[in-house]
């Protein structure tokens, strides 16, 4: 045999076996990507991996729950442990998709307290454990001169003759019609009790026909800072926690306006029949503990759903100047005029509403 | 001469004293058989991976048996029930037992979806009196009816009822802007939730556009490709191909940086001039991008089958043509055009079945007018998870192209085609 030849055996040997070390790793977490995910592979996945000698391969997907089902109903489970929004979470329940999770096996806080008191109200779920609290905001670069003063309004965002250009927003009627709403004058508290209503509906789209041409519709959560810093738009709704990380990890100036935030859970469910079920338990059980979850809000500013976690927030990972709590949907000065996204109206209505929104954006 | 008329004829036999015709007949069979059994895995393999996956998807058009299966005993009343009457303690006692069932199974979320892309509105009544099923005491009318009044309202019975037949039309009806109801049979959608036939529409319109851009742009280029001197034209042919074997996502990303509002056309229409900065052209995102993009993905397969026919034509019949007097024009409508339509047919049907299912450069580029029914179809794969209304509006989509493809067959003639 050739030395050429030992040689290429050699390295598509090594390529076998490299390729067969990742498809056999312990765990597969399934995130949203991003800024998001790489907090959650600090706070979570390196202390985890280093505790249990376990490996992990994390994936980023979508959203949404058509994944999991094709996964279950196709008997071929292949992701262990997922980062879902609350409305995916109760309706994938519902529908039979999800390991049931037991809240005992959840670890106490450090004094004490049983996690299921220690988790902040709505929280915990039947098949889902929440980590964090996430909002929808707009955001703005204010670097960019512009002749106009600073918004601080949800209707700013629908001012196209105050405030000109193009507009960036997610894809979707969830959030949007809310915002289209506030926008209106609608009080917070009465939002959903309008959108509940065929008027209400209509309210909200005419009002989003206001600036329909203006809008640059985005679908994955890193774009909004892409189309800001891109100039592409001058405003854009967006996940906090990406702005925030746009800001102090990349140097850009972009601003958010808190005025009419939304915000919403997201929650760790685990799909039936995962392989690696016992593993995906752990896993939930380590980083939904108070330590994990202050740690992970020290690299995104997302709200831990600990109220154990909460008073341990620290500062932002690489600048120890900027004190995490004053960036969270939930801090004093961000949450004056704030709404919870209603997951039973969004799982009564999504098909609905989305069929309405599709319809309104092809005509 | 008449007895030996009546007498029949020897038949011819082989060596082995077998007639000749059945031995000839054994022969060809096995020789079929050994010809059939080559194509044997092709076919096998056809049939699993493609015809039986289509016929499968389409039944799912008009099959759904979610609702029965989870509710054996409701399905039966409503069965029998008319529609009309308010249902009786019967049916409520039946939903009951049903609920419990499905509560403890994890089912309810399944038959909730069910119901709720019949009746919006009304899936949390569904999760929550599951949640409360166990502990509903007879009669059950009134404690249902007291769990949440919305049970009172007959058009929920009404959607259960249609929900319950397990083989409907309902989603062809949606995936015509339509509904089926029980009382009033096939209606119209509210106006304002029309979109499928639109985006039919659409598609068709888009598809077309890019046919004819390609035909257009790809019938000089293929005319090059075939009269030039090898050495250009091998040169040509690679400018054509390199493009082809580059990815699909590649070359849509490609048009993004070029056509974006802060891209490479825009920038150099401000330098020049052409227009203003706060004024730059909107040339994605939108109609003209999806179509700009299209095209340009699509053109290959134009040009190729277009240049495999024009390279057949000899040029002495222009010759002989323009010898004859003919003007360069007049030789080219009356000689060289006619001879290249087997190209042209064949170019523009493989451009316009390809363009009408295209669904990722219209997702990536198409903004919001610019979207084509395939993306509608992906989305209700993807993201509502309403697999049978993306059968039946994949079955439509099959059913137009086999109907043009019928129509071109009586029109120009399908044996007039030639791929290459």
């Amino acid at each position: 045999m050739s030395k050429l030849t030992k040689k290429i055996i050699a390295i598509a040997g090594a390529s076998v076996f490299v390729s067969g070390a990742a498809m056999a790793a312990d765990l597969t977490v399934v995130s949203w990507g991003g800024a998001y995910t790489k907090s959650q592979v600090e706070a979570y996945h390196k202390p985890w991996m280093a505790k249990t000698g376990k490996s992990i391969v994390s994936e980023d997907y979508g959203g949404g729950i058509a994944e999991i089902k094709a996964q279950v109903e196709s008997g071929n489970v292949t992701w262990d442990i997922v980062d879902v929004e609350l409305s995916d979470a109760i309706r994938a329940c519902d529908e039979g998709l999800l390991e049931q999770i037991d809240h005992s096996t959840l670890p106490p806080a450090p004094d004490g307290t049983p996690a299921t008191e220690d988790f902040l109200p709505g929280t915990l779920h039947d098949c889902a454990v929440a980590n964090i609290v996430w909002s929808s905001v707009y955001a703005y670069d204010s670097s960019k001169t512009r002749n106009w003063n600073k918004p601080t309004k949800m209707a700013d965002f629908f001012n196209t003759k105050d405030f000109p250009g193009k507009r960036g927003m997610r894809k979707s009627p969830k959030v949007t019609l809310e915002f289209a709403l506030i926008a209106d004058g609608v009080p917070v508290s009465q939002v959903y009790d309008v959108l509940g209503t065929e008027e209400g509906i209509a309210r909200a789209f005419a009002k989003l026909d206001t600036i329909k041409d203006d809008i640059v519709w985005w679908e994955a959560g890193a774009q909004p800072p892409q189309l800001l810093a891109d100039g592409e738009v001058v405003f854009s709704t967006a996940w906090n926690g990406r702005v925030f990380n746009a800001k102090n990890a990349e140097g850009q100036s972009f601003e958010m306006v808190w005025d009419g935030q939304i915000y919403d859970l997201d929650l760790w469910v685990i799909p039936k029949g995962s392989k690696n079920k016992e593993a995906a338990l752990d896993f939930l059980a380590f980083s939904t503990a108070t330590e994990q979850l202050a740690a992970q809000a020290s690299w995104i500013s997302y709200g831990p759903a600990r109220a154990s976690s909460v008073a341990k927030i620290g500062t932002f990972h690489s600048d120890p100047s900027i004190k995490m709590a004053d960036h969270m949907p939930t801090a004093p000065a961000n949450f004056k005029n704030a709404l919870q996204n209603d997951f039973e109206f969004w799982a009564d209505n999504a098909d609905q509403l989305n069929e309405r929104f599709n319809a309104w954006l092809a005509s | 001469m008449a007895d030996r008329q009546t007498v029949p004829p020897e038949p011819i036999t082989a060596a082995d004293g077998t007639p000749l015709k059945k031995k000839l007949a054994q022969a060809l069979f096995r020789s079929r058989v050994r010809a059939a059994s080559l194509v044997l895995p092709l076919f096998a393999f056809i049939m699993a991976s493609f015809v039986i996956p289509i016929i499968a998807l389409m039944w799912q058009g008009v099959y759904n048996d979610t609702f029965s299966s989870y509710t054996p005993n409701l399905t039966e009343q409503l069965k029998v029930w008319d529609g009309i009457n308010d249902p009786d303690e019967v049916m409520y006692a039946a939903l009951v037992a049903d609920l419990k069932t499905a509560s403890a199974d994890r089912t309810i979320g399944r038959i909730a979806t069910r119901v709720n892309q019949e009746f919006p509105g009304t899936r949390s009544l569904f999760t929550r009196t599951a949640r409360k099923a166990k502990n509903l005491k007879p009669p059950f009318k009134d404690s249902v009816i007291k769990a949440s009044k919305k049970w009172d309202n007959i058009e929920v019975w009404r959607a259960m009822k249609i929900t319950s037949q397990d083989l409907t039309p309902g989603f062809y009806a949606t995936a015509l802007d339509g509904r089926y109801t029980v009382d009033q049979g096939f209606i119209s959608q509210d106006e304002n939730r029309q979109i499928y036939v639109k985006l039919f529409w659409r598609t068709m319109m888009i598809s077309a556009t890019v046919m004819g851009l390609c035909l257009l742009l790809g019938y000089p280029v293929a005319y090059l490709l075939a009269t030039l001197p090898l050495r250009t034209s091998n040169l040509l042919m690679i400018m054509v191909l390199l493009p082809f074997w580059t990815s699909l996502l590649v070359r849509t990303t490609a048009w993004i940086a070029i056509l974006q509002s802060q891209g490479v056309i825009n920038d150099l229409m401000v330098y020049v001039g052409i227009t203003a900065d706060d004024a730059r052209f909107s040339l994605i995102y939108n109609m003209t991008g999806t179509i700009i993009a299209m095209t340009h993905i699509l053109l290959p397969f134009m040009i190729l089958p277009l240049y495999s026919v024009m390279k057949t034509i000899p040029p002495s019949y222009m010759r002989a043509a323009r010898s004859l007097g003919a003007t360069p024009t007049t030789a080219f409508i009356k000689v060289y055009m006619p001879q290249t339509i087997p190209g042209i047919g064949a170019g523009g049907l493989l451009v316009f079945i390809l363009a009408i299912g295209y669904y990722i450069t219209p997702a990536l580029v198409g903004g919001q007018d610019g979207q084509l029914i395939s993306n509608m179809i992906a989305y209700h794969m993807q993201k509502s998870l309403n697999w049978s209304l993306a059968a039946a509006l994949g079955g439509i989509l099959l059913a137009g192209v086999l109907l043009l493809y019928w129509a071109y067959d009586r029109v120009v003639g399908i044996d007039n085609m030639k791929l290459g």
